[in-house]
């Protein structure tokens, strides 16, 4: 919405990773701007997973340069967890600490790193909790959650360290269908909001809706990338074609 | 056996708090070396893996009765007699302690290795992805988890060890076994005595295997609201 075409959030060069043999991301290359939401689709196996936690080392990086928030991430010397602090993460399986109940998953990291103190963290994570809609849940424990409200603490939990880029790991997948909505609607605002957000997902609806960008991977490149209008409705590449018309 | 219990039974008790205190100096030393040696098997550094997994493998294939001869006998007579350093002498409290921290941390590193890797990687993955450094998502995320789940391996290991003391009779220390066996030298009477120290273990193991049952349900009605 209020992308800044001026500053650059991340930087990535002729980025590669392989696992052992199997060479996961050939040759990625692209910016992400300071507001911007790019939304990155693909087949299973293209790659795209493995970008998105390159972004904040979470996967090591085999070749090539990243740059986030003007640190090279790539650089040994570079702390990674100083930088981790501002990217936060929300993952596929919710991931959230299962032996602390949702106020102490929200206040853990900004209290133990010194990020802020008891009362101020506590004030921040009821803050959040509403506005994710689950005030009523911060003394409950994850298991006592269902699956969207899990996501839903999962991404206030990535905002209590107060973020200035969110990955998004397919957030919606490990759903029930009736809960996709409203974590949806959680990201939705955020982007209205001006997070900068990279997200990998399969929902074409919300990608078409909230992006400011499309990227299309597969067989770790990225193939094709442009506004959601052109990649969804005018698609160059056959590749693109081929994968779009077995999704929508 | 009333005349064994009334002669021998005060002599019978202080060996059955000799083998309670072995027992608890062995296992003290063996949750430390067995923390150090099952984290040094789950971080990720191959050198530490390595040295974890050939100090857990020595251990498992050496029967303990010969590393009680090697640590009680053998280590003296090899500072002393063949590298001739001298003045090393174990009593027999302290060999002792050495086998069973070294036995029981062996696999007591293999049940923390194992709680740990039971914890679902993408705790950790959180936990840094929020900027924790490792030994602090250990900590905080990994650990506490990973405990819960040991704890009932860990309670049974704790009584094999209490057990595996008996087999330290070898050394001359005046546990439970070796003191029934000085007992039915003077009596001859092996059945009663024999009887009598059975019972005794027996007692003991029973009360700790309740308190330790009672643990694990406190721990895990714990989990289930958590």
């Amino acid at each position: 919405m209020a992308m800044n075409r001026d500053n650059v959030k991340i930087h990535v060069e002729h980025l590669k990773k392989s696992f052992g043999k199997l060479e996961v991301l050939k040759d990625v290359s692209t910016d992400v701007y300071e507001g911007e939401v790019v939304v990155i689709i693909g087949p299973s196996g293209s790659g795209k997973s493995t970008f998105l936690r390159c972004m904040n080392r979470l996967e090591d990086i085999t070749g090539g340069t990243v740059v986030v928030d003007g640190y090279d991430i790539t650089d040994k010397k570079v702390n990674i967890n100083t930088v981790r602090e501002n990217v936060g993460m929300v993952f596929q399986h919710f991931n959230l600490f299962n032996n602390m109940n949702v106020l102490r998953n929200l206040t853990l990291a900004p209290v133990d790193l010194k990020k802020a103190g008891r009362e101020e963290a506590q004030a921040r994570a009821v803050a959040l909790l509403e506005r994710v809609g689950l005030s009523d849940k911060a003394l409950a424990f994850p298991a006592q959650l269902s699956g969207g409200q899990k996501q839903r603490v999962a991404i206030a939990r990535a905002l209590a360290m107060n973020p200035d880029i969110m990955l998004f790991d397919e957030p919606t997948s490990a759903l029930d269908p009736e809960m996709v909505g409203e974590v949806l609607e959680v990201m939705k605002e955020l982007a209205r909001e001006g997070m900068t957000m990279i997200i990998v997902t399969h929902e074409m609806g919300f990608a078409r809706e909230v992006a400011d960008r499309v990227l299309f991977m597969d067989g770790g490149y990225i193939v094709e990338e442009g506004t959601p209008e052109e990649v969804f409705n005018h698609p160059r590449h056959a590749r693109t074609r081929d994968f779009l018309n077995k999704v929508l | 056996m009333l005349r064994i219990l009334s002669t021998y039974g005060n002599l019978l008790l202080t060996a059955m708090g000799q083998t309670l205190l072995l027992a608890l100096c062995g296992l003290f030393f063996a949750c430390i070396l067995g923390l150090i040696v099952g984290l040094m098997s789950v971080v990720k550094n191959r050198v530490c893996n390595v040295i974890a997994a050939l100090f857990v493998d020595l251990i498992r294939g050496v029967p303990m009765i010969v590393l009680a001869y090697f640590v009680y006998f053998g280590m003296p007579y090899l500072f002393n007699t063949i590298l001739q350093i001298g003045g090393v002498m174990l009593t027999a409290l302290q060999a002792g302690t050495i086998c069973l921290a070294l036995n029981c941390g062996a696999y007591m590193a293999e049940i923390i290795r194992a709680g740990i890797e039971s914890v679902d990687r993408g705790q950790m993955e959180a936990a840094r992805s929020l900027g924790m450094p490792y030994w602090r998502a250990m900590q905080r995320v990994v650990l506490p988890q990973a405990i819960r789940t040991m704890i009932p391996s860990i309670i049974n290991q704790f009584i094999i060890t209490l057990k595996d003391t008996s087999i330290l009779s070898v050394i001359g220390f005046p546990e439970l076994v070796n003191t029934a066996k000085n007992v039915v030298a003077n009596t001859f009477m092996s059945f009663q005595t024999w009887a009598i120290v059975a019972v005794m273990y027996l007692v003991v193991i029973t009360l700790l295997s309740r308190v330790a049952r009672n643990m694990e349900r406190r721990l895990k009605r714990g989990h289930e609201q958590g």
